[in-house]
């Protein structure tokens, strides 16, 4: 341990290339927000933030956090210098998971007993429309070129094609059971999305909306019914991919360009949400049932640390 | 072809495209239409044990509401739309009457909430031949066995599966030792016989075995008689058989030696439980109470189920062929989330839906069976109730 330290204080100060950057975790037993400092490994503070929060993103100007705060039935802005709430959007009901445009004047929420999906103008606060999709709607997430709105229904099985012009569905895709969470390649070629239940990886491609390559999770030592994949995350560069594989304590590594996968990384329990260092050099996994945080160092592969948080930590978001 | 001169060509050339047209109109105009039939008949309210639970007489017809609402919303995706048509029999009605006369061509699905001697009677009738059932209320082995229907799917799990998740869980506990408390009713001496072989398959010794015969008035019952009825020699556990609730309840706190209980009470093994919330069961919890105004039971999640099944189908296949569903159904392709973990699909050699058991006391989850450990070559699910080799089942295909 005391090496890894050490080795991380020398990268530092030789290169001065790491930035001091902070990880935002909504805890949803606690009702609160852990603010951590990744680079030292140390939760700096906890604030209270309202009732069950859940799904959490950052302004593209650093300035705001949107934590979705699911009992409260709102989405609140949070002033991401001083942690004070800044105003509420409207949500819908029981907010879980929403997704921001590049831009970040628009958010797109999926409202899950509603089968609905909320479009809200965030400069007026206001919803300006309700798109129906199909039973059960979770991950949702925004082509960086800003073009499609991809959201996933999780009882009906499919993705949702949503043109952010007319915020009308215009093609849905049949997918495996139970998909959880998507995600966009930076070049917003192709939408990667989990299947909790079928423990698959699908990547689609987005001209066609057809689905290109499956790819089954299989960990050995761990039974398949533990193989839930969640969270998914692509790098700008489309080499690697991660998928956050829940109860199977593992984040599997995934070539990007011949979609092997590479590696399965033990991480903490129940392993949900992930998000990257401004700089794509680390990868936090929020883990829900040992109430921690891993940071993986992308460069090695390797898991290098831990954070306790609190109870329950759901979503992450990271301020540079 | 070189004899047909130009104009007829044209002319041929016309009606194809005409032709062409026309099709491409039909095709998307026509949803394609997916119709379900819901059969059941009223029954009498038991004798009621206490005061705290209410008879519910509309077991299963919320659920087949929901699934039907949650299939059509996907179905605006998929060009599908399912109609469901509610058959409800009054007590002195006659059940094949109805069959005959209602359902007759129109539906080719037909959710069948009915006794298991009824059930099977039911899918006996010659106008019953070409359809699918879906049997959402029978628990009883034999129905999967020596007298399963090959036009018969199983939604609930049967006795054999709840015995073999309580001796599964048991087995884990070290409760080795059984003292079994068997109920005067029919089904109860069928839920004894799963027990014996869940014991008998697990390893597990019934030490004692007892038919309660007392007074099932709780005054008496719960003061003297189960005390004394309890002492026996030495056991780890009292298993009880008393699907009706008659005498159950009254056994924790009040055996002789201190020992848990387990079976049709105290720890139960279930399809559903209102304290299951794991794997996106809340949001169904959630969903049905809203709409129902009451808590999911058994046969509304077997009901939910068993629409979803044909609706999952119905997407997959993108037909609404009752041989091109039926074949994907039973096939290895088929995989139904049910909110419990693991995917759902049916045992193609008796019609059993293959499903995680709930072990629920009032107010906790206490497990899910196949409990950790118990392996199986092809899967775990098939741990629990009767596996191929075992099967009497013989489908005439």
């Amino acid at each position: 341990m005391k090496k890894i330290v050490l080795g991380l204080f020398a990268a530092v100060v030789l290169t001065g290339a790491v930035q001091a950057e902070t990880v935002f975790v909504t805890l949803e037993k606690d009702n609160a927000l852990a603010v951590v400092d990744p680079i030292a490994g140390k939760l700096i503070k906890t604030v209270e933030i309202g009732q069950r929060p859940r799904g959490i993103a950052i302004s593209p100007d650093n300035k705001f956090l949107y934590v979705a705060v699911s009992d409260d039935n709102t989405i609140k802005i949070i002033d991401a210098e001083t942690l004070k709430e800044a105003g509420k959007l409207p949500s819908g009901e029981d907010p879980e998971t929403f997704a921001l445009n590049p831009a970040g004047d628009r958010l797109y929420v999926s409202n899950e007993d509603d089968s609905l999906v909320t479009v809200i103008d965030i400069k007026h606060k206001k919803a300006v429309k309700q798109i129906k999709v199909g039973v059960e709607p979770e991950g949702i997430t925004v082509s960086p070129d800003n073009l499609w709105v991809a959201s996933a229904s999780e009882t009906t099985n499919m993705v949702h094609w949503i043109d952010t012009k007319t915020n009308a569905i215009v093609e849905n895709t049949l997918v495996d059971p139970r998909p959880r969470a998507l995600g966009f390649t930076a070049d917003s070629q192709q939408l990667w999305v989990t299947s909790e239940m079928a423990g698959t990886l699908m990547i689609l491609d987005v001209k066609t909306k057809q689905i290109i390559k499956t790819i089954k999770f299989d960990v050995q030592g761990v039974t398949r019914d533990k193989i839930q994949p969640v969270g998914v995350v692509i790098d700008k560069d489309r080499k690697r991919g991660y998928v956050a594989l829940g109860p199977a304590n593992r984040v599997a590594v995934i070539n990007a360009q011949t979609f092997e996968v590479e590696k399965y990384l033990l991480v903490g329990q129940r392993v949900w949400n992930l998000a990257f260092s401004p700089d794509q050099k680390r990868l936090y996994t929020t883990n829900g049932a040992s109430n921690d945080i891993s940071l993986i160092d992308l460069e090695t592969q390797t898991v290098t640390k831990s954070v306790g948080v609190g109870t329950y930590p759901w979503g992450v978001a990271v301020k540079p | 072809m070189r004899s047909i001169n130009l104009s007829l060509r044209i002319t041929i050339g016309f009606l194809f495209i005409i032709h062409l047209l026309s099709v491409g109109v039909v095709y998307a105009e026509a949803k394609q239409t997916i119709s379900i039939a819901y059969l059941t008949q009223d029954r009498k309210a038991p004798p009621p044990l206490s005061n705290l639970d209410a008879f519910i007489k509309d077991k299963g017809v919320p659920g087949v509401q929901l699934a039907i609402d949650d299939n059509n919303t996907t179905g605006q995706f998929t060009g599908q739309q399912f109609v469901l048509k509610k058959f409800i029999v009054p007590l002195d009605g006659n059940v094949a009457d109805t069959f005959n006369k209602g359902i007759g061509d129109q539906y080719p699905y037909i959710i069948v909430n009915l006794p298991a001697e009824l059930t099977n009677k039911i899918a006996d009738l010659p106008a019953a031949k070409q359809k699918l059932l879906f049997d959402v209320a029978t628990i009883d082995d034999v129905l999967r066995n020596e007298q399963c229907r090959s036009n018969v799917l199983h939604l609930l799990p049967n006795r054999a599966m709840r015995a073999d998740a309580l001796a599964q869980y048991m087995m884990k506990k070290r409760w080795n030792k059984w003292f079994l408390v068997i109920g005067a009713t029919e089904e109860d001496r069928l839920f004894a016989d799963a027990l014996r072989r869940a014991a008998k398959r697990f390893g597990m010794k019934i030490v004692e075995e007892k038919t309660w015969e007392h007074t099932y008035d709780a005054r008496r019952t719960a003061q003297s008689d189960v005390a004394v009825f309890t002492q026996v020699d030495d056991y780890d556990v009292l298993v009880v058989a008393d699907e009706q609730g008659q005498f159950g309840e009254y056994l924790e706190y009040r055996t002789w030696n201190a020992r848990p209980v387990i079976g049709t009470q105290g720890l139960v093994a279930t399809a559903w439980h209102r304290t299951h919330e794991q794997w996106g069961a809340v949001q169904i919890q959630n969903r049905f109470k809203e709409q129902a105004g009451r808590w999911m039971e058994e046969q509304d999640y077997a009901a939910y189920l068993a629409v979803r099944v044909i609706g999952e189908a119905a997407n997959r296949t993108k037909s609404n062929d009752i041989n091109l569903l039926k074949d994907y159904m039973l096939s290895d392709a088929f995989a139904l989330q049910g909110y419990k973990g693991n995917p759902l699909s049916f045992r193609p050699w008796d019609g059993q839906l293959r499903q995680p058991v709930l072990l629920a006391a009032p107010r906790s989850l206490v497990a899910v069976a196949p409990i950790e450990g118990f392996l199986h070559p092809k899967t775990e699910l098939d741990t629990l109730g009767y596996d191929q080799p075992e099967s009497t089942c013989k489908w005439s295909k």
